[in-house]
């Protein structure tokens, strides 16, 4: 009795762990990586049913608060209204991020290469940037007559300062002694910029990227606020604020449930475009060789 | 003495006359140093932080510029010679670009010089294998120890074929056991390639190991005190720092370094 209670205890475990000493590891990543996607579903999924439960039990009338499933109908009757606001919200968004991209790092590699370029127009970035959007959105649509352009400028306004602050730091970012070795070996300006600052200035960019596209979101969502309702070309704010004056709030619901989805995919987009252009660098190569 | 007979007559490579180097808020980090280096030779830049060591090897790459007096390197004014190729440089960090791998870190000197990457290759390979790192070429400087990663900067620093290497506090940040490996590896590519090396660091040992020649500065202002001639002949292993003549030159440049020390503590 005694000698196989030690075999256990002593040798037993021990010779197991050694066996096994690879695969328990494995195992237990995958189930980590398996739970990271399982328990929000789960979490979301009770919630959802929750809320079905309390709404239901409670009798709460849907123009306070629908049910999960009055909402997922509310989807699928007004189906094509609310996919065509999608589409222009979408538009808009990408339109913007699209110019403030641009505009950002074109603008901030001419602050980069000269400091009394960046040291005087820098104030109006700043200005741009803490002036609130909305605050600046009934001006804009009163000097621009197209709505389109109007709202464009708003969300751009709102997505342009990371992408400008990020670049000119991150092209002012790179290594000294590396900045030096190209001094040394007598780099053309071009060269420093393509082989040097370029690269370093990736990291700060894509980090602005993952912010600004979230932020020209909420810019053309906001703007749309202000404008108001008017026009039939308009996004999902418009159904939004149109649900709200005709009380139909499972319509509110299902818009703003679009709205969110827009903005996670946004982040799950700029998310992985962050990995595959900086992963490139330190993993990619390894796997390879492998 | 033998040893260094063809040191006396070999051409003047680096010649700093009356330079001064004064920065913008007034520090004075050098002054009045003249000095000439010759072929061949092993100099070390010995002396305490603030003696404007790393400022000299500066001017002399033509990284910093002087002001006072001129530095000659190679004929040509120091940072002016037509290609940027007869000085490798060496820094106190193994300074890799870290998007880049390995054979794209050493390849950089010749990409900025214009050679393709396949005219490149044979050269990239023979640094790399000079450097016992051929292995490594695909690997991203991440992955690397630090004496591995400051192998990558040698190898950066030799691809170009220099006729001298200058090197800033190379293994000031290295563990003792990497830092005598490399030691010898340094001797070694010295002696093979008929390199001038300009070593740059604090530790006497280090300077009265590797040098034919021990330049001691002092601090405030930086300036030249002694110029201590290292009598042993190469090649020198890691015995040599077991002899009588070892320690006898570690306790001479000692001496010499502490009476800079001193110098510094009365002025105050």
């Amino acid at each position: 009795m005694s000698i196989s209670i030690t075999e256990t205890t002593e040798t037993g475990p021990k010779a197991l762990a050694a066996q096994d000493m690879v695969d328990p590891r494995i195992l237990a990543e995958r189930r980590d990586r398996r739970l990271r996607i399982v328990l929000p579903i789960t979490a979301l999924v009770a919630a959802l049913l929750l809320w079905e439960f309390l709404v239901w039990y409670n009798e709460v009338p849907h123009y306070l608060i629908p049910a999960p499933s009055l909402i997922a109908k509310t989807l699928v009757t007004d189906w094509s209204t609310l996919m065509q606001s999608a589409a222009f919200t979408v538009k808009l968004t990408l339109l913007s991020l699209a110019l403030a991209i641009v505009g950002g790092v074109l603008l901030g590699m001419v602050f980069a290469l000269s400091r009394p370029v960046e040291m005087s127009l820098f104030p109006f970035a700043v200005i741009l940037q803490v002036t609130p959007v909305v605050a600046i959105a009934p001006l804009i649509l009163i000097y621009v007559s197209n709505t389109f352009y109007a709202l464009l400028i708003c969300a751009w306004i709102v997505a342009f300062f990371p992408i400008l602050s990020n670049t000119v730091i991150g092209l002012r970012s790179a290594d000294h002694n590396l900045r030096d070795l190209f001094t040394l070996y007598q780099a053309t300006p071009m060269q420093r910029l393509r082989y040097l600052l370029v690269p370093s200035a990736l990291p700060y960019f894509m980090a602005a990227l993952k912010i600004a596209g979230g932020l020209a979101l909420i810019g053309a969502v906001v703007a749309e606020f202000v404008a108001g309702t008017a026009g039939q070309n308009t996004g999902l704010a418009s159904r939004i604020l149109e649900s709200s004056f005709r009380n139909e709030i499972p319509r509110m619901f299902a818009a703003l449930f679009l709205v969110s989805l827009l903005g996670i995919l946004i982040f799950l987009i700029t998310s992985w475009l962050s990995r595959a252009v900086l992963g490139h660098w330190h993993e990619s190569e390894i796997r390879r060789e492998h | 003495m033998t040893n260094f007979s063809r040191l006396e007559e070999a051409p003047v490579l680096i010649d700093m006359k009356d330079v001064d180097k004064q920065f913008g808020n007034g520090t004075v980090a050098v002054k009045d140093m003249s000095l000439t280096i010759r072929d061949g030779e092993f100099v070390s830049f010995l002396g305490p932080s603030g003696c404007g060591k790393s400022t000299a090897l500066k001017m002399i790459s033509g990284l910093l510029s002087v002001s006072r007096g001129a530095i000659t390197v190679n004929g040509h004014m120091a940072g002016q010679s037509p290609d940027g190729n007869d000085i490798g440089f060496v820094f106190q960090e193994a300074t890799l670009m870290p998007w880049a791998t390995v054979f794209e870190n050493v390849f950089l000197p010749l990409k900025l010089h214009g050679l393709t990457r396949r005219d490149a290759r044979e050269r990239v390979e023979e640094a790399l294998a000079m450097v016992g790192l051929s292995n490594f070429a695909k690997s991203y400087p991440r992955e690397l120890s630090g004496g591995m990663k400051m192998r990558v900067s040698i190898a950066r620093a030799m691809v170009t074929k220099p006729k001298m290497l200058l090197m800033d506090e190379p293994f000031a940040a290295l563990d003792e056991m990497t830092r005598a490996n490399l030691n010898d590896q340094v001797l070694s590519l010295w002696e093979r390639h008929g390199l001038t090396v300009i070593f740059v660091t604090h530790s006497v040992f280090e300077s009265v190991y590797l040098s034919s020649r021990v330049v001691v500065m002092a601090a405030r202002p930086g300036r030249v005190v002694h110029d201590i001639p290292q009598v042993t002949g190469y090649p020198r292993t890691s015995d040599y720092r077991l002899t009588p003549e070892y320690v006898e030159s570690c306790r001479r440049v000692s001496a010499a370094l502490e009476g800079t020390m001193d110098h510094v503590d009365i002025n105050h």
